[in-house]
């Protein structure tokens, strides 16, 4: 199963309380999948700064790190790093070369939280709802393609501030992989999710925008999908043609929300009114910041 | 009135509720408030009630239904009405996948639209759309009728059986086995009867029928070096 929720704002009416919004949505998700959970949010940037989110199993890694010049903010068993921008290449080669630490993701503002658990458990140990943000993505996971662990738990995140989340299963991400690691790709994981999210980031990085992206993903993903992909200023959704994993939008003058299923959509404000609506099989929802 | 509040009331004592209610039950109309999306509201129900949720629905409402009257003041989510029996379920807004899923008999109208796979199975049930439907509509769709006054989307009516499918608009793509048939008077007859059913003022003859060409029902043995 897995359960998808992500709000995007198109105002400020929800930015200052959307970790709440974005844990109240996920929670309810908790019984489509209940093995691990994660969050990736987008909040504020100061320019000429890089964050990097780094995961230690055991704390006092994070503890340990001697990253002069960086500033770091450990959250249970994360640290958000953050450095000058002409600090992040170098840095984030130190901490890849450090033992025990995974990292989730990099960028000007996003930040990547994800453990093995409940979503209640997750959201309470990285104090979700205290954040705030233009946008965010969480997922509640019923591992199916590779181990319950942190490194198979969502959102993946194979670019700056890129992150996907999925629900479903692939089935040509060897092949996929093989392809991606032929144009210098490495995934980093087992998961065929990480493949699609690579997938992504490599086609962007070839000067495709996320539309663009996501267009080019229906023809050569192949498999079970319902995608929900965040960048920097941008917020994706896609579902694969054949369309049997459940996704439910809302749209309101001041956000565009998403939901496995209207449950996770019930306890938005002004859902009353909102456009309610079930994404089409193989079409591209995109938004971005003006 | 019945009233059952879900923010304060589990679902659980809801349905054991419902499906406690006799034939002569004096408890005829029920009415279930704050649904948000809960999963399995009014399932087998076994009796001549009427019950009104206020609001959307999750999976699988008003499944397996028998004699009673569900109405959903809002949309439902996946499997509406799969495997009624008899009665009748009307849904407001919108109905995701397989909507009226296998129904064996009585009537499902959506007022808006419906997904993929909606009627997929059907063996016997009405079910009138009154938007559009999504792909693989009436897959595999055995008896009954369904009447979309929209546009039905890709492979509509694939592997058909003996359903009778009505569509006023367009349609993406026939599935296998599934052709446009002529609107004899009976076909005329009965589609007037269920679009008056739903509350629907259509000419009939703004519909179009389309049926099996029963070219699947046996094995070709010309086709045996196919496999």
């Amino acid at each position: 199963m897995c359960g998808i929720v992500g709000i995007f704002t198109k105002t400020e009416a929800l930015r200052p309380t959307l970790g709440q919004h974005l844990s109240d949505m996920l929670i309810t998700m908790s019984d489509r999948g209940p093995d691990s959970a994660g969050i990736a949010v987008y909040g504020s940037d100061t320019p000429g700064m890089t964050k990097i989110t780094v995961q230690a199993d055991d704390p006092a890694r994070l503890a340990a790190l001697d990253l002069p010049g960086a500033e770091i903010r450990t959250i249970s068993t994360h640290a958000v790093i953050s450095m000058p921008d002409g600090k992040a290449a170098e840095t984030l080669a130190k901490l890849r070369a450090t033992p025990g630490l995974r990292i989730m993701g990099s960028g000007a503002r996003i930040e990547i939280f994800k453990e093995v658990g409940l979503p209640a458990d997750v959201s309470r140990h990285f104090a979700l709802p205290a954040m705030s943000g233009t946008h965010g993505i969480g997922h509640t996971r019923m591992a199916t393609e590779s181990a319950v662990t942190t490194d198979g738990a969502h959102p993946f995140s194979t670019g700056p501030d890129q992150c996907l989340v999925h629900n479903g299963s692939l089935s040509n991400h060897n092949s996929v992989r093989r392809r991606l690691a032929r144009d210098g790709v490495t995934v980093s994981s087992e998961n065929d999710s990480e493949v699609a999210a690579a997938y992504l980031t490599h086609a962007m990085s070839s000067g495709r925008n996320l539309g663009q992206a996501l267009e080019s993903a229906l023809k050569d993903l192949d498999g079970f999908f319902t995608f929900v992909v965040g960048t920097r200023d941008g917020f994706g959704v896609l579902r694969d043609p054949i369309a049997c994993k459940p996704a439910v939008m809302a749209e309101t003058a001041d956000y565009v929300a998403f939901g496995s299923e209207y449950r996770a959509l019930a306890p938005l404000p002004g859902i009353e009114h909102a456009r309610i609506w079930e994404p089409e099989p193989a079409k591209v929802y995109f938004w971005e910041a003006a | 009135m019945q009233s059952v509040d879900l923010s304060s009331s589990d679902l659980r004592s809801l349905n054991a509720a419902l499906q406690a209610q006799a034939e002569q039950t004096n408890q005829t109309v029920w009415e279930v408030l704050n649904p948000r999306g809960a999963h399995a509201i009014a399932v087998g129900l076994d009796a001549p009630i009427e019950v009104t949720v206020n609001g959307s629905t999750g999976y699988y409402c008003a499944g397996m239904n028998k004699q009673a009257t569900v109405t959903v003041k809002g949309s439902a989510g996946p499997g509406v009405a799969e495997n009624m029996m008899s009665g009748t379920v009307i849904v407001e807004g919108d109905a995701s996948q397989y909507a009226g899923a296998t129904g064996r008999g009585g009537t499902l109208i959506i007022r808006g639209n419906a997904s993929s796979r909606c009627g997929i199975s059907m063996k016997g049930i009405d079910i009138v759309v009154g938007g559009n439907v999504g792909h693989m509509s009436a897959f595999m769709a055995q008896k009954g009728n369904l009447v979309v006054c929209g546009d039905a989307g890709d492979a509509l009516g694939d592997s058909l059986y003996e359903a009778r499918l009505f569509v006023r608009g367009s349609v993406k793509s026939l599935g296998a086995d599934c052709v446009e048939k002529e609107m004899r008077p009976e076909h005329l007859h009965d589609l007037a009867a269920l679009l008056e059913k739903a509350g629907l003022d259509h000419d009939p003859a703004s519909f179009r029928r389309y049926g099996s060409a029963r070219k699947l029902y046996n094995f070709n043995i010309d086709h045996a070096g196919d496999y």
